[in-house]
């Protein structure tokens, strides 16, 4: 197999990976079934690293405004994507669903990412915690795109502009955690702080635990391999 | 708002139209039209009571509902909030003096390295609709601000809030610190948060989760009302 196992494929826009997801592409062993606002990430990863045995299937990112559905929503795609694939690991953390996503994926013997969402696997989930930051509000290379349509649009502040200081009033800085060295998106992550009146910092963060985590991933190959843990129980 | 409802004059619809129109003006969070609304049926002698809870707690229960049910999302809840506030602002003062059934009272507050206060804030004033004398602590409290406001303010109820799967579990630290100090049993506990549930409340030992303001109400009254039975036959 060659490199490029994985075509680029074409409904690979970030409004699709927002409100519709991605399809697998049908090859490899091993399914990475994914939140939209990491497909480019993981496509990145594996076309660096030649893992040509592992598929990406990404559900809708726009569900973490829901996260009440994120549970249900990855148990349906493992079920309808088992019977193609050695292996499905889940490229989730808790993102919300207190515990439930882990539960389920336990239930289900998959893997999923340990941590509680992706901006804190981005800046590594040890020094996200040791920072303790309270009073920031974080981009990442997905949302710096999408800011629109997964944070302004739906908060209403399109249409209710008076809404932004109910939201962000008690925010100091918008922290963009940078996957890559972009100055069109540094630019947009900077405009997107002086739109919700906050002070703003690039972070610099690579792909952080995201590599290692997929890394691990796909060492293991198409064997089921011990449960990562969530890191947060009650 | 379509051009024909703009021509509706409040003061010209009876008593059972005025409080229909003030359910779809809360629904569509208008401020302005809820505070006329108010006074107007004031003027016609209605108890301040009478109003918060028919008009005003009814019109909120509506759009409670439609949230949970995924019809309506924040921003719309966030409108319907502050037009309920509009109308609160006048009848607040008025309660007290008109003998207004008091039910008990809760301290509330959003736990530590979390700022998510949106559902918080709703809880609370569903809670000041239904008799209950709330005091906000906003946000970020750690443990100290929770035991300094109960030893201050003596409330029947402690509420606390977390959306982030990281900070739900100190709610555990302050119910066993409440323990350590032998004073867990003279409150009752109620969280709330998206991500939380049912058996997480019972882990960390909370009287109780509730999953909406609804809920809330319903699950204060019922714990207050089992502490007067108990007061009585003790
Ligand atoms: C609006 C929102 C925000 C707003 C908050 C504005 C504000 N002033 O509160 C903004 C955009 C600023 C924001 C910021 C962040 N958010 Co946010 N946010 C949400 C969202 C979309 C809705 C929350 C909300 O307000 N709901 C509306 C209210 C009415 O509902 P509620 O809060 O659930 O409250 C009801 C009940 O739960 C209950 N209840 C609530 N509290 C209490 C308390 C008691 C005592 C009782 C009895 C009941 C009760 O009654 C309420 C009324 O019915 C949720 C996703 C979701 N749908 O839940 C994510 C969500 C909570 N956020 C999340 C994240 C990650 C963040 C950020 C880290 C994101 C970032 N890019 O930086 C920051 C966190 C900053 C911080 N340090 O706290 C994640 C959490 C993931 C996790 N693992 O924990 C979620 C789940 C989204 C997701 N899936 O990724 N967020």
């Amino acid at each position: 197999m060659s490199r490029m196992t994985i075509p680029e494929p074409d409904n690979l826009s970030d409004a699709n990976l927002t409100a519709q997801g991605l399809r697998p592409a049908g090859n490899g062993r091993v399914l990475l079934l994914a939140c939209g606002a990491l497909a480019r990430e993981i496509l990145a990863l594996v076309r660096l690293n030649g893992w040509d045995h592992m598929d990406l299937a990404c559900l809708p990112a726009i569900l973490h405004n829901h996260p009440e559905k994120i549970t249900d929503a990855v148990r349906a795609a493992v079920d309808s994507h088992r019977a193609n694939y050695a292996r499905i690991c889940v490229v989730y953390a808790d993102c919300g669903t207190g515990g439930l996503l882990q539960a389920a994926c336990d239930e289900m013997g998959v893997e999923m990412v340990p941590g509680p969402h992706c901006y804190a696997f981005f800046d590594g989930l040890a020094e996200f915690e040791s920072r303790g930051e309270v009073t920031s509000f974080y981009l990442t290379d997905f949302l710096s795109r999408q800011f629109d349509a997964f944070v302004w649009r739906p908060l209403g502040l399109d249409r209710h502009p008076q809404l932004l200081e109910m939201y962000f009033g008690n925010y100091e800085k918008l922290v963009y955690l940078a996957q890559t060295d972009d100055p069109d998106l540094t630019a947009r992550a900077e405009a997107q702080a002086a739109r919700l009146g906050l002070a703003f910092e690039r972070r610099f963060t690579g792909y952080g635990d995201l590599a290692r985590v997929l890394e691990g991933w796909a060492l293991q190959g198409t064997q089921g391999a011990p449960a990562t843990r969530a890191l947060q129980k009650p | 708002m379509s051009d024909e409802e703009d021509d509706i004059i409040l003061s010209e619809l009876d008593d059972e139209e005025l409080v229909q129109q003030m359910f779809d003006d809360l629904y569509d969070g208008l401020k302005d039209e809820i505070m006329e609304a108010v006074n107007i049926l004031l003027e016609r002698g209605w108890a301040p009571y009478r109003v918060l809870t028919e008009a005003l707690v009814g019109g909120m229960t509506i759009v409670g509902n439609d949230f949970r049910d995924g019809i309506l999302f924040v921003p719309e809840v966030l409108l319907a909030a502050n037009a309920m506030k509009g109308g609160m602002s006048i009848l607040k003062p008025l309660l007290a003096e008109t003998g207004a059934p008091r039910m008990g009272s809760m301290v509330i507050g959003t736990v530590k390295g979390d700022i998510h206060d949106i559902g918080k804030n709703l809880v609370a004033m569903m809670m000041e609709g239904a008799g209950f004398e709330v005091v906000d602590l906003g946000i970020n409290n750690a443990v100290d601000a929770y035991l300094g406001a109960m030893a201050e303010h003596k409330p029947d109820i402690l509420g606390m809030s977390a959306l982030l799967t990281t900070t739900m579990p100190y709610m555990k630290v302050v119910i066993d610190t409440m323990k350590e100090q032998g004073i867990r049993d003279d409150y009752i506990v109620l969280v709330g948060g998206a991500p939380l549930n049912e058996e997480f409340g019972k882990a960390i030992g909370a009287d109780a989760y509730c999953r909406d303001a609804a809920v809330a109400v319903e699950t204060a009254k019922k714990f207050i009302a089992r502490k007067h039975n108990q007061m009585a036959a003790g």
